[in-house]
């Protein structure tokens, strides 16, 4: 799905060879800094590399429109932006931006039950605290359904067993709908016990 | 009606007593603001009776040249002050854009009124060109000024969530509306509040200097109504020009935020 051919950016990553699989799940390991956040910035197009090429399916990213990759290959930043209003208004902004209908209500909080947030649309989203931001986050990205999505440690402001519960949500969200999942993962066993391959990088480059 | 009254030398004198009393209230109150008093006070006297003879001179000689001249002053003028009123850096392409929605904007509406709403002639007719310009000009320079100031500052401010829109599939035009919107709010603002305090507040300059110039006040308010229409069309074309293409210098050609830490 996505492939990595002698890839630089600025001083902050550099990869040879890298090929990440589609409909599988992919966990990205490494100290913090490493580059792993850079990557998937240029999965998503958010940023470009200085040299090299990116390629998804086949195409190069550079003859890619951003805004039409970007609605395939959705990123979650490890630290996701809360818009102001209700959670409601928080789940639909990403169908709107993307252009995509809008869910009925129903929908809706089956989302907020999948990412465990108990609470009521209508609620202001920036009273939640930091990790049910998160999830409401997730909740967001998920409504999009996109073939690939990039999760920037999506569990960081989650205790251990919140984490548990999303990521098996997530995993189990991916498998059913055969979506591709690309995540940054602090935790080596949360890599170990969900991922199809990891991938482990330092200093900017791939090492395993 | 009666004639103008011609002010005596002793008068103009007498005029500057305000300043003087200015001058003793804050020298009273121990605040330190006598030298930018005096300053602006000169510069002001200074300017304006230059501007005087400027305009006597454009007056007894009516030529296309020296009205296009002035006009090319005036738009310099402004675009120049509102670089350096900016309290953000500004990247070389969107000076290039204020530099553009200032000259289209203010150009265009000027010639809209002079042409069509007016209509003068010959079309360079100084008396109406040169006091009509400055008007639209300077409102103009006021509103995109502002325009500019909350444009740069929300895009910078609140980048986080421009790009999180950029993640989730917006185009740089959707991830910009709410700063280009409320940056177009408040340049129009201020001109459109004006009006509602106008001829009850207080009267506008143009229609004081026409009445006290012996004009009827209908006709003077025929004017200022006309004006402060042509003030307002052209703001809002300056602003409307200035956003819709400035936030795009904000983008790469690969939709991407180009704002640094």
């Amino acid at each position: 799905m996505f492939l990595l051919k002698d890839v630089k950016y600025k001083d902050i990553l550099y990869i040879k060879d890298l090929e990440i699989p589609r409909k599988k799940i992919t966990s990205i390991v490494g100290e913090s800094g490493s580059g792993k956040s850079t990557l998937l910035k240029l999965l998503n197009k958010l940023i470009s590399c200085d040299t090299g090429d990116v390629f998804y399916n086949n195409q190069p990213l550079s003859e890619i429109d951003s805004v039409e990759l970007r609605r395939n290959v959705v990123l979650l930043p490890q630290s996701p932006s809360i818009f102001s209003g209700s959670i409601k208004d928080n789940l639909l902004i990403g169908l709107k931006f993307s252009e995509k209908p809008l869910a009925s209500d129903k929908k809706l909080v089956e989302v907020l039950k999948l990412v465990k947030l108990n609470k009521e649309l209508s609620e202001y989203a920036n009273n939640l605290s930091g990790g049910e931001k998160q999830r409401l986050a997730i909740g967001r990205v998920l409504l999009l359904e996109p073939e690939v999505l990039l999760l920037d440690e999506p569990s960081s402001a989650l205790d251990e067993d919140t984490e548990n519960m999303i990521i098996m949500a997530l995993v189990n969200y991916t498998r059913e709908k055969n979506k591709t999942l690309i995540m940054i993962t602090h935790s080596k066993n949360v890599a170990y016990q969900f991922s199809d391959r990891i991938i482990e990088i330092k200093k900017g480059t791939v090492i395993n | 009606m009666n004639g103008v009254i011609d002010l005596q030398l002793w008068q103009m004198a007498a005029a500057y007593l305000f300043i003087v009393i200015l001058l003793f209230i804050v020298r009273a109150r121990g605040i330190s603001r006598e030298r930018e008093i005096l300053v602006s006070t000169i510069r002001m006297t200074i300017q304006l009776i230059l501007t005087g003879y400027i305009l006597v001179f454009l007056f007894e000689n009516i030529n296309p040249l020296y009205t296009i001249s002035v006009i090319a002053i005036m738009e310099a003028f402004a675009i120049y002050n509102i670089f350096t009123r900016t309290k953000v850096k500004l990247s070389r392409p969107l000076k290039n854009i204020i530099a553009f929605s200032m000259l289209f904007g203010t150009l265009s509406s000027l010639m809209f009124f002079l042409l069509v709403v007016i209509n003068i002639s010959p079309w360079y007719d100084p008396r109406y060109y040169i006091p009509i310009a400055g008007m639209l000009i300077g409102n103009s320079m006021t509103g995109i000024s502002l325009g500019v100031n909350r444009l740069v500052d929300g895009m910078i401010s609140q980048r986080h969530l421009v790009e999180s829109a950029l993640m989730l599939g917006a185009t740089p035009k959707m991830a910009a509306k709410d700063y280009v919107n409320n940056a177009f709010d408040a340049a129009i603002l201020p001109t459109v509040n004006s009006m509602v305090g106008m001829g009850i507040v207080f009267l506008p300059g143009m229609m004081t200097g026409q009445i006290l110039s012996g004009i009827s006040p209908i006709t003077a308010i025929e004017y200022q109504i006309a004006i402060m229409l042509g003030i307002v069309g052209s703001v809002a074309l300056t602003v409307i020009l200035f956003v819709q293409l400035g936030y795009k210098t904000f983008f790469n050609e690969h939709s991407q935020l180009i704002i640094s830490d």
